[in-house]
């Protein structure tokens, strides 16, 4: 058998995929590097319960040809917040500026495009592209360089703070059968800046198989502030993986929240490296689950120094007969004492054939820590389905409502208001429609 | 309005209620009293429908209709009202939201339509002077993180704000202080209606100082051992329930 990609991988270097001199052989690299390691099988104990060998099946390639023209009203379902946020879409994994809102910005701020950059050869583009999620990390965090070509770039200097938050919105037309999208975004925050980043993975085509692989690299400064929402509603039958690597620097905040509500099969990692003390994390997930749908989200925060804290509440609804799985590793080095980490790991199973596989795993090697982590699996309690009907709320919107409540409890860590009440407006449209 | 006839029931196979006997008028506050475990809670968590409790014989007839026969949220719909002894928390919904749900389900039974966002403010800003409370906790998730007494006060504004028909508080005056149980004794006497009954159960007397019973009937052993008017509660209070369920041993 050929290594899957190869095919692709050939094409795209021979369309513009070599450009420019000093990025080819870093592709080159990395897609040597996933040649070598290859799909990961279900016997990798990383993808144990996420079967993505079906990725071989399909010759999912980027999309070549020009993309159609899209009216703005296609987009209209994906746009939310303030007609003057700053948005940067991408449409088949390509940024297409016509469609894209840059208002001015503070002095000093870049936002654009991964593409533009690298052929301005944007200083941040070396310096960091590929430097946080390299090719070692996943199997497809070297798919994804091997064919980087876009992506979202944001720079804010030190010290200044973007009023307004920052969206990538992620566009898939289903309109090239099994088209293959590798965004990486590059978000730099520097010492003592503030900023919202917003990422949205959607499609217009709901039924659609395509592939999206994307990574995503955020660099905080010392005392950067940062929140960082993910939206993820792609096709149903669409693979997504997608990979997240934060590096934190002394006094930063980063705090994340992840929806991951579409794909057949969708993979979400999120890593976040401590390089100093003082950190603070707080990661908060969502995922529903519907149909034969398998969402599977992978945290590892490392605690490498003294006196940071990590805060962490994912959340599950799985309906039909939907799998998740949920894995949560947090790594204490022996140096990092008075570490404050929380995990937990909530699962509403709504049907009985839902299933959920959680694990945490907790590697403590401080002595002067406090660690825990919990994990719930189970249906609705009983007590509060009866005391809201026994106010004359019927039982079935009863169980909805406190389905509702159930996500509505981390929806509502979201800090900037636009994006809460609009996960908030997702997530129960999802619920109240029923499976 | 409310007839209950040879009640008995039970959770988990164990009987707790024998026999109950109690008919409740229009516009009548009953005060069922009793000792801990005598089953004053059982009746209260079967007249709104409880799914863990069992009705093993007897009848209730709520305004002519077998009250056994309905669902709990059908139940509230016909105007039951049970006013929780532990007040549930649900983090996530707001009191405001759910309440307005609620409102609406009942509206919804009436034949009428939803009430206007607004209108449902202004519903709120008077009832809320009920229980003397501000705005703000209306933004508050459901009951999380309230203290005992404002649980109970929460009750009542449900209550002032679903205009049931029969109002049941289940030891609505249990972990009260003194300040508290006169804002809860106000909101209740402030809701007291020509058409409208009242079930206290209670267990002691203090409550009924404040919100004065037509009726007081004392539950021991999972049947009523002794009805009167509201000078029972006071010779309760006076004398303790060994007088009583001394005497039904006695006799027995």
């Amino acid at each position: 058998m050929s290594t899957p990609f190869a095919e692709a991988f050939a094409t795209f270097a021979a369309n513009g995929g070599g450009k420019p001199d000093w990025l080819a052989p870093v592709r080159q690299r990395a897609f040597a590097r996933f040649a070598e390691v290859g799909i990961p099988t279900t016997r990798d104990e990383e993808w144990r319960f996420t079967p993505v060998a079906p990725l071989s099946e399909h010759p999912f390639a980027p999309v070549s040809a020009a993309a159609r023209p899209l009216a703005a009203a296609e987009l209209a379902p994906f746009i939310f917040g303030h007609a003057e946020w700053p948005m940067l879409v991408f449409v088949d994994g390509r940024y297409r500026a016509e469609l894209s809102v840059r208002p001015d910005l503070a002095a000093g701020v870049t936002l654009g495009s991964v593409a533009d950059a690298v052929a301005r050869d944007h200083p941040l583009v070396r310096e960091h592209l590929g430097r946080h999620a390299g090719p070692e990390a996943t199997p497809f965090t070297a798919l994804n360089l091997a064919f980087v070509r876009d992506g979202a770039l944001l720079h804010v200097p030190a010290g200044v703070t973007l009023p307004q938050p920052v969206h990538a919105l992620f566009v898939s037309t289903g309109d090239t059968t099994d088209a293959a999208a590798h965004p990486r975004n590059l978000v730099v925050v520097d010492a003592g800046a503030r900023a919202s980043f917003i990422e949205s993975y959607v499609t217009l085509a709901p039924g659609a198989r395509y592939l999206t692989n994307t990574v995503t690299e955020m660099v905080l400064g010392p005392q950067a502030w940062m929140e960082h929402s993910r939206i993820q509603r792609e096709s149903e039958s669409a693979f997504h993986l997608g990979f997240t690597q934060v590096d934190q620097a002394r006094d930063s905040h980063y705090r994340s929240f992840t929806l991951a509500m579409g794909g057949a099969i969708a993979r979400h990692n999120l890593h976040v490296q401590m390089n100093d003390s003082n950190v603070e994390s707080l990661l908060y997930g969502l995922y529903l689950g519907h149909g034969t749908q398998l969402v599977d989200n992978h945290t590892a925060i490392f605690h490498d120094h003294p006196n940071c804290n990590s805060w962490e509440v994912y959340k599950g609804i799985l309906d039909d007969r939907s799998r998740a799985v949920f894995n949560g590793k947090v790594f204490v080095k022996p140096e990092a004492q008075t570490t404050d980490a929380k995990q937990t790991n909530r699962t509403l199973l709504l049907s009985d054939g839902a299933r959920v596989d959680t694990k945490p795993q907790l590697e403590i090697f401080a002595d002067d820590v406090k660690c825990t982590h919990g994990a719930t699996v189970g249906q609705l309690d009983e007590l509060p389905l009866f005391y809201a009907r026994s106010r004359g709320i019927p039982v079935d919107a009863a169980r909805t409502l406190l389905t509702w409540a159930f996500a509505a409890e981390v929806i509502d860590e979201v800090a900037v208001a636009p994006v809460r009440e609009e996960l908030g407006r997702l997530v129960h449209s999802r619920l109240t429609k029923g499976s | 309005m409310l007839e209950i006839k040879e009640l008995r029931a039970g959770v988990e196979g164990t009987e707790i209620l024998r026999g109950i006997d109690l008919t409740v008028r229009p516009g009548e506050v009953h005060a069922v009293m009793g000792p801990n475990g005598s089953g004053k809670s059982t009746l209260a968590q079967v007249l709104a429908g409880h799914p863990a409790y069992e009705v093993t014989g007897g009848s209730i007839t709520f305004l002519g209709e077998d009250l056994l026969e309905m669902e709990p949220e059908e139940r509230a719909r016909a105007g039951i009202f049970l006013a929780f002894q532990y007040p549930v928390e649900i983090p996530g919904v707001t009191n405001a939201y759910f309440l307005r749900a609620a409102y609406n389900e009942l509206r919804k039974a009436r034949g009428e339509e939803e009430i206007d966002p607004i209108d449902f403010i202004d519903l709120l800003e008077e009832k809320l002077k009920i229980v003397k409370w501000e705005p703000e906790i209306m933004q508050r998730a459901v009951n999380a993180g309230f203290s005992g007494g404002e649980k109970k006060r929460n009750e009542i504004l449900q209550m002032a704000v679903l205009e049931p028909k029969l109002a049941v508080l289940d030891e609505t005056d249990s972990g009260l202080d003194i300040d508290a149980l006169r804002i809860v004794a106000d909101g209740v006497n402030a809701l007291r209606r020509e058409d409208r009954s009242v079930i206290l159960v209670t267990h002691y007397q203090r409550l009924l100082n404040y919100i004065v019973p037509d009726h007081v009937h004392v539950l021991a052993g999972g049947r009523i051992v002794r009805s009167g008017g509201k000078e029972l509660a006071l010779e309760l209070e006076a004398r303790g329930y060994e007088w009583i369920t001394g005497a039904v041993e006695a006799v027995a």
